[in-house]
């Protein structure tokens, strides 16, 4: 038998990968990109959710600048604060501190109740928002049609009723459900702040009176007694966060909010639950 | 002659109010003039709570180019500015006027009897102090669309008299009655721009204002173009493809493909102010809809309130489902009957409960009917679709900014898809 032609074909192969190689590795060589390994090993560490909260466009691009040295881990509101810690380590560079934020929704009125027509169209905020000015009475209340539900990469908002509640324990403060938010319901607060005011329509009392019973209507009961804890601004009065203030559970019991608008986030859910049982009943 | 796509919507509706002559409504106790008449900035109130006032006097001054005057409705004294549920279905300011009766005042301007030989300039200037803007829908201020950039040629001015919204016949009324008016109106419109022979385009459902108008067409220089019927003909792109065969470019405007167009109560109204010098104070608005008693057309002054209207029209014979203001196409839906007049309210619409149905949308079939309505030539059932996935870039590329909202997709859609709506929602968010 003729063994010539498989040889032949054996080294025609052989000599053919070889050459390729060769090839391959010279432009390997050529074109290769650099990469930083920091880089690499800081976006291993990140959460990976590439929720934008850093500011940048996700946690690649919040690597990049992470190993330039340009921003601290702690910059990243999602990571805890051993995740933190540990990248700080890995990369060698300081932990750094950030405030902690996160949001709520600052209404608590049932869009059903304060209805002024009958809308049947696209099942979102934006859209409903648009028409007329929204299906509710309220100009600044919220829609509670999900729009930042679905926008939150961590599923921190759960529409109660049809007015939306954000769950502490799961919200990172990525602000990416306030950008969201048509009317601007949603705020970003200090993590640490208990209390808030759960009202966002600047109206005037009376008038907010008509349609709403849960709203802010402007006494200025919880101003007189903490002072600058609280500040008004229209007819509606808001925690002063911009100047650190947290309001304790003492004070507001001393208030006593007379239309039950300052929560702690925890009464707030609760609320929300109990009034979506009470429906059901 | 028409436009690539379209519809026709069945049952116009035009029967009920289209025999009915205009009548010029009695006077009210108060009148609430809004502010935000014109599209871009309001114009900017010069009275003050308890001032006197004349007739056609000038009560908020237009502030800056894209803005219009306002004057009074009525002689008697100002109530205030005050907060009034606006067209757009949240409160609006507007000024309030306690008419004394006697209705009285001087027209505030030199009539132009001699327009034909003077300085379009002058001409120009009378538009933009009797306050005069498109009074189709848009109340786009007319002065600007007269005012061409340099390198601009205007070589065709096209007076809408389409008036394809399914019920309205306020223009209709208008050109039958007084043809001279907007003849006059669209020979001066002419000389201001500088074009030769203006054209008036009229769908062919309305063969008697047709008739009239051409009896003007030799002695101010104008000619009438017979239209098909097909919804939206009165739309300004449409109507210049129309009636010249132009395209408009995607994103452009009228002027780019030499046209400028406007509605011919405009030109009604420009007329009274060259000839009599009184500014825009009332228009004709149709009153109609299958449960108002007796449907027609009236003159109201700028401010009536709509439930003065519709007692003029003899009240509703049943509850309304739903009260519009403009036509059922492009109109938009209100929650008061306190809702005033604005110079952009052709019609006040009283539907009954039955035709405002709530449909439940499925998924989209893909049937492609609602392509073969879009007169923009677009494709609403893919933008909808990707704005639906969030997918605005998407919707970008496939122009959904040329959308201009008339609805054609959403009524020919079988499954009753809210298309416009979405479309809406994917413009605002790139408008961002």
């Amino acid at each position: 038998m003729d063994n010539t032609i498989l040889l032949y074909a054996a080294l025609l192969m052989g000599i053919l990968g070889i050459v390729l190689g060769v090839i391959i590795a010279v432009f390997v060589k050529l074109f290769s990109v650099k990469s930083d390994p920091r880089v690499d090993l800081a976006l291993e560490l990140l959460p990976g959710a590439n929720c934008g909260g850093c500011g940048k466009a996700g946690c690649a691009d919040f690597a990049k600048v992470l190993a330039a040295g340009e921003v601290q881990p702690a910059n990243c509101p999602v990571s805890s604060s051993e995740q933190i810690a540990a990248i700080s380590l890995a990369l060698g560079i300081d932990a750094g501190e950030v405030e902690r934020m996160q949001a709520v929704v600052c209404c608590r009125s049932d869009i059903g109740e304060v209805r002024k027509m009958n809308y049947n169209g696209v099942q979102d905020c934006v859209a409903a928002n648009m028409v007329a000015g929204g299906p509710d009475e309220c100009r600044y209340g919220c829609l509670g049609l999900g729009t930042c539900a679905r926008k939150c990469p961590f599923g921190a908002i759960e529409i109660i009723g049809q007015v939306a509640v954000v769950h502490r324990e799961l919200c990172v403060g990525c602000g990416k459900c306030a950008a969201a938010c048509p009317r601007g319901v949603i705020k970003l607060v200090p993590a640490d702040s208990e209390y808030h005011i759960y009202c966002n329509s600047p109206e005037k009392g009376a008038n907010k009176r008509h349609f709403c019973k849960a709203g802010c209507i402007g006494c200025r009961k919880c101003e007189k007694l903490c002072g600058s804890k609280f500040k008004l601004s229209g007819f509606l009065s808001q925690v002063n966060y911009a100047d650190g203030a947290v309001v304790s559970g003492e004070e507001v019991r001393s208030i006593h909010c007379p239309v039950g608008c300052l929560l702690s986030v925890e009464e707030r859910l609760e609320a929300a639950y109990n009034k979506v049982k009470g429906n059901k009943k | 002659m028409t436009f690539s796509g379209g519809i026709h919507p069945v049952g116009d509706g035009k029967e009920l109010s289209c025999h009915q002559a205009v009548r010029t409504a009695p006077l009210l106790e108060k009148y609430f003039v809004l502010l935000a008449e014109n599209a871009g900035k309001p114009p900017v109130p010069v009275v003050k709570k308890g001032d006197k006032v004349k007739k056609y006097q000038l009560i908020a001054r237009a502030d800056g180019f894209v803005s219009a005057n306002l004057h009074a409705p009525t002689s008697g004294e100002v109530g205030g500015i005050v907060e009034v549920p606006g067209p757009m279905g949240v409160p609006a300011a507007a000024v309030e006027i306690i008419a004394d009766g006697e209705d009285a005042g001087e027209p505030p301007f030199e009539p132009l009897l001699n327009w034909e030989s003077i300085d379009p300039e002058i001409l120009k200037q009378r538009v933009i102090d009797a306050g005069l803007v498109g009074m189709g829908g848009a109340s786009f201020p007319s002065h600007v669309k007269l005012s061409p950039p340099p390198g601009k040629e205007i070589d065709t001015l096209i007076l809408n008299g389409a008036e394809c919204e399914p019920y309205l016949t306020a223009d209709h009324r208008l050109m039958f009655e007084k043809p001279e008016k907007v003849a006059r109106g669209a020979a001066i419109f002419g000389r201001i721009l500088g074009v030769r022979r203006p054209v008036i385009g009229v769908e062919i459902n309305k063969g008697d204002a047709i008739e009239a108008l051409e009896r003007f067409e030799d002695r101010f220089g104008i000619s009438v173009v017979p239209l098909l019927v097909r919804y939206p003909q009165g739309s300004e792109k449409q109507l210049i493809n129309a009636v010249t065969k132009r395209a408009v470019r995607s994103g452009g405007l009228p002027m780019d493909a030499g046209c400028v167009v406007q509605n011919v109560g405009t030109a009604a109204a420009l007329s009274d102010a060259v000839m009599k010098g009184i500014p825009l104070v009332e228009r004709i608005v149709t009153v109609t809809g299958d449960v108002v008693f007796s449907p027609g057309n009236w003159k109201l002054k700028l401010g009536t309130p709509a439930i003065e209207a519709v007692k003029l029209a003899g009240g509703v014979t049943e509850e309304p489902g739903k009260l519009i203001f403009g036509g059922p196409m492009m109109g938009f839906a209100q929650k008061s009957f306190e809702v005033p007049v604005a110079k952009n309210t052709s019609g006040i619409l009283l539907l009954p409960t039955g035709v405002s149905v709530n449909y439940e949308a499925s998924g989209c079939i893909r049937c492609g009917r609602c392509v073969q309505g879009c007169p923009m030539n677009l494709m609403p059932c893919l933008l909808s679709t990707a704005i639906e996935a969030d997918r605005f870039d998407l919707a970008y590329q496939n122009h959904v900014m040329d959308c201009m909202e008339c609805g054609s997709c959403a009524y020919v859609c079988p499954d009753h898809r809210p298309l416009v709506q979405n479309i809406r929602r994917a413009k605002a968010e790139l408008r961002k």
